[in-house]
């Protein structure tokens, strides 16, 4: 009740620009490309400093180290949007490659039962996750983390706690009589020819490909705006009659959907079922969607700045690498840059401000 | 019961920046005496409380409790000194998670004398000492969070108590309690009058302050504009002083609606309110006006959906119309600006032409949902012009504009698509004086093609938008008049709930 009927509220906002805007509009420049300078920065000073940085081989390694998570946390964008979480990304994917691996292993399935089965439990998981969030009124980040909880024991069962690998032993003592079919483990080992032959492996593809696409969806039609106008007020988007819950449950099945497909690039990978592998993948994933809120300065999620993020993690570290720095700093070196990616975000651009 | 007043205050004036607040209030309270409070929506009434109550620091004027000068520089030093507030919001002044005893005491585990060490035996026996002294029978061993709201409240008045205060602000103590708590209150209101307190009670329902006021004082625009004793008081007086006197009303070529868009028939919002008719017609506006709580924005959001009504059968263009969601009201031609604009209407993260767009993307959308900014730019611009929108351009976020324009996106989102009946829910709060009349007139001049309503509390704003003014009251509808020679004295008794006896 303090601004109510008051004629100076419809000030109108001032046309000439004061003195003062100048450093102003310096400090919004820094902002917006702040991140994207910062990066080109990096680039340079990796290609000069080391020999061999600056080369397709080095670029597409980069593009390929950073491709899982990268997938996984253009998933997380869709759940920030609608203004929710999901903490299970990493062990949705472990869950994938694991049930890949078994249909394969155990069951003697082909690849494309692999690859479907997967893609329906991130649909599943997708569902539950929405399930939880929406109709449970169980906050996000909490249903998320129950359902990680739920899922790294879930993928143990099967096996008894064991790894799944071309002849393993069975807990009944006979051995494994399926592999990994060939069709499978192309889709971590083939490479496509581009410039050089032998250059770009699938997952780096799949993961350009899916960021071009859940890009365009977000940015450029009306589902996405829509999520959007969801995460930023809820009830406004309802009373503008959009089905808030339907869209809410859509966005935990892209993240599911997509940490799955992040699951069996994994398995393609490694060629086995590795109970181990997987821990960073949640972490590195968030990582690079809460600096994607830095790139442009727009302190929202967004799959741009998410793709980025992945990258700048990525260059930063195989420049390091290659500059000799030892691997046990890479976890400080991911966890500097999200801080200061997060003070950028909140501390600095206008909508922290509010 | 008629001796000097414990309470005085004399000539309080408050501003925010350049906006007065308060304009000089004088207001006494009596010992064993209930004093109402009355005033609009903005007229003053939080500001005045939280002044006296210790929140803000007041910028002229004297405030004076029991003969001694009362200046308190914070809450716990105005609740010391013995002036106790029990704000609106009931959640506000209980913890959830606690249960009663320690929420009867919550007060004493605070301060330098209290003890470091949380012993629940003497918890239990300090707040059965204040139970009791209150008449409270609550199982004090029960959570918070298992009691009804008004058991809420009056563990959170019993707590109040608990300091022995002189003076009681009790700040719309009823605004969510039903008809049946509301009467324990009072009772709980009545033992405390008798034991000398005086009491502020602050609300908008006519029908606590005829149960409970010993006087009334009318709060309008940051000054006093009455104050009513005497053993009969007139309460028609007192809504008339909250709403404003001189009520003018001219400049409207007053319409006859078309043919019906909606009609509504044996509408009950709620199982304890009587039904009610009415139609709207095309071409014509109709102001809705009632005081704040008597069932406006739950009868906005039927309409569009938002909400179900307990009972009743609503038509549009003669079809039966029972939308389930907004989603469904939209698609049916049937749009609402709604009130509170911040919560239910804008986008923070959207800018002008993004908000405008929001509810209609589908339509603007080019085949297989993408979207078509252009055409919502195009769309938004032309707004912005019909109705005078100031801002750089359609691409401004929302939080540079000012509480008027903001107001001006919102109708400008339902206006920019047509439709068969447009409501409207307090489009002028927070919105100046400009502004509203830029708003008046754009709804005025588009109001052919389609039904408008216009729910309102401010009467002001009624006689200057609408062909046709309904009356609510108690959920129902009490009344309905054209704008063109008013009575105004039936209105105001209709808008203070006497229409029953009127009948």
């Amino acid at each position: 009740m303090t601004d109510h009927d008051t004629p100076i509220a419809a000030a109108q906002p001032a046309k000439i620009v004061p003195p003062q805007a100048m450093g102003a509009n310096i400090r919004e420049l820094a902002i917006r490309y702040g991140f994207l300078l910062l990066l080109a920065v990096m680039l340079v000073y990796f290609s000069i400093a080391t020999s061999g940085f600056a080369s397709p081989q080095s670029a597409v390694f980069i593009l390929q180290s950073v491709s899982i998570t990268g997938i996984l946390a253009l998933g997380v964008t869709a759940t920030m949007v609608v203004g929710g979480f999901d903490l299970s990304i990493g062990s949705v994917a472990t869950t994938a490659m694991m049930a890949s691996s078994y249909i394969m292993v155990i069951l003697n399935g082909d690849a494309l039962t692999a690859i479907a089965v997967c893609l329906l439990i991130g649909i599943v998981i997708g569902l539950v996750n929405g399930f939880l969030v929406v109709y449970m009124r169980v906050p996000d980040l909490l249903a998320t983390l129950g359902m990680m909880f739920l899922l790294v024991g879930l993928q143990r069962i099967p096996t008894e706690g064991r790894s799944i690998a071309t002849g393993m032993s069975l807990p009944d003592g006979s051995t494994a009589t399926g592999s990994f079919s060939p069709a499978f483990l192309a889709l971590g080992r083939h490479k496509f020819d581009f410039l050089l032959p032998n250059l770009v492996p699938v997952s780096v593809v799949v993961l350009i490909v899916l960021a071009i696409l859940i890009w365009f969806f977000l940015e450029y039609t009306r589902f996405g705006r829509m999520m959007y106008a969801v995460g930023s007020n809820e009830r406004a988007a309802e009373l503008a009659g959009a089905p808030v819950n339907a869209y809410k449950m859509f966005a935990y099945v892209i993240s599911g959907v997509f940490a799955s497909i992040g699951g069996i690039l994994l398995a393609a990978r490694l060629g086995r079922g590795d109970i181990a592998s997987g821990n960073n993948l949640l972490l590195d994933a968030v990582a690079a969607a809460l600096i994607g809120f830095a790139v442009l300065g727009v302190a929202k999620p967004n799959a741009f700045g998410t793709a980025v993020g992945a990258l700048f993690v990525g260059v930063l570290l195989q420049g390091l690498t290659m500059m000799n720095a030892p691997y046990y700093t890479q976890d400080f070196v991911k966890g500097a840059v999200l801080v200061i990616a997060l003070v950028f975000t909140f501390a600095l651009s206008e909508r922290g401000k509010r | 019961m008629n001796e000097e007043p414990v309470f005085r205050v004399e000539g309080l004036r408050k501003s925010f920046g350049r906006i007065q607040v308060l304009g000089g209030v004088d207001l006494s309270l009596r010992a064993g005496s209930v004093t109402a409070l009355m005033g609009a929506n903005g007229a003053g009434k939080s500001t005045l409380v939280r002044i006296v109550s210790g929140v803000y620091a007041r910028d002229a004027g004297h405030i004076s409790l029991a003969g001694q000068i009362f200046s308190p520089s914070s809450p716990a030093e105005a609740i010391r000194a013995g002036v106790v507030t029990v704000h609106q919001n009931i959640n506000d002044g209980v913890v959830a998670d606690l249960d009663v005893a320690t929420n009867l005491t919550l007060d004493r585990l605070n301060g330098r004398s209290a003890p470091w060490f949380f012993n629940p035996r003497r918890v239990r026996r300090e707040a059965k000492a204040v139970a009791d002294r209150m008449g409270l029978s609550l199982d004090l061993g029960v959570g918070i969070s298992g009691l009804s709201l008004a058991d809420r409240q009056m563990v959170a008045i019993a707590r109040a108590m608990a300091h022995e205060p002189k003076v009681l602000i009790l700040d719309e103590p009823t605004s969510s309690l039903s008809s049946a708590e509301a009467e324990r209150l009072f009772q709980l209101v009545d033992r405390l009058r008798a034991r000398g307190v005086a009491i502020l009670y602050i609300s908008h329902r006519m029908s606590d302050i005829r149960r409970l006021a010993d006087s009334i004082v009318s709060l309008r625009d940051g000054r006093i504009t009455g104050t009513f004793t005497g053993p009969d008081l007139d309460y028609e007086g007192a809504v008339n002083a909250m709403l404003g006197k001189a009520i003018s009303h001219d400049g409207i070529a007053v319409r006859d609606g078309g043919a019906t868009v909606l009609g509504a028939e044996e509408l009950m919002l709620s199982p304890s309110a009587r039904p009610f008719d009415f139609v709207l017609r095309e071409g014509e506006v109709v102001a809705v006006t009632g005081l704040v709580g008597v069932g406006k924005t739950a009868l906005a959001e039927t309409l569009f959906g938002a909400r179900q009504p307990f009972a009743g059968r609503m038509s549009l263009d003669g079809r039966r119309y029972q939308p389930r969601t907004p989603q469904e009201a939209i698609a049916e031609g049937v749009f609402l600006v709604a009130k509170d604009r911040a919560d239910n209407g804008i986008v923070p993260d959207f800018n002008i032409y993004e908000n405008i767009s929001l509810p209609f993307l589908k339509r603007l959308a080019r085949v297989g949902g993408v979207s078509s900014r252009g055409s919502e730019r195009g769309e938004a611009k032309r707004q912005i012009s019909a109705l005078g929108i100031v801002c750089r351009s359609e691409r401004d976020e929302m939080h540079t504009l000012s509480g008027g324009n903001q107001q001006k996106v919102m109708v400008a989102r339902w206006l920019s698509q047509p439709c068969r009946l447009l409501v409207l829910d307090e489009p002028f709060q927070g919105v100046d004086i400009a502004a509203r009349r830029d708003i008046a007139e754009k709804l005025r001049a588009s109001a052919q093609g389609r039904a408008t309503v216009v729910f309102l509390t401010e009467l002001d704003e009624a006689f200057e938008i609408a062909d046709r003014i309904l009356v609510m009251s108690e959920q129902t509808l009490a009344g309905e008049h054209l704008n063109a020679g008013i009575d105004v004295s039936k209105l105001l008794a209709e808008i203070a709930g006497q229409h029953e006896m009127v009948n």
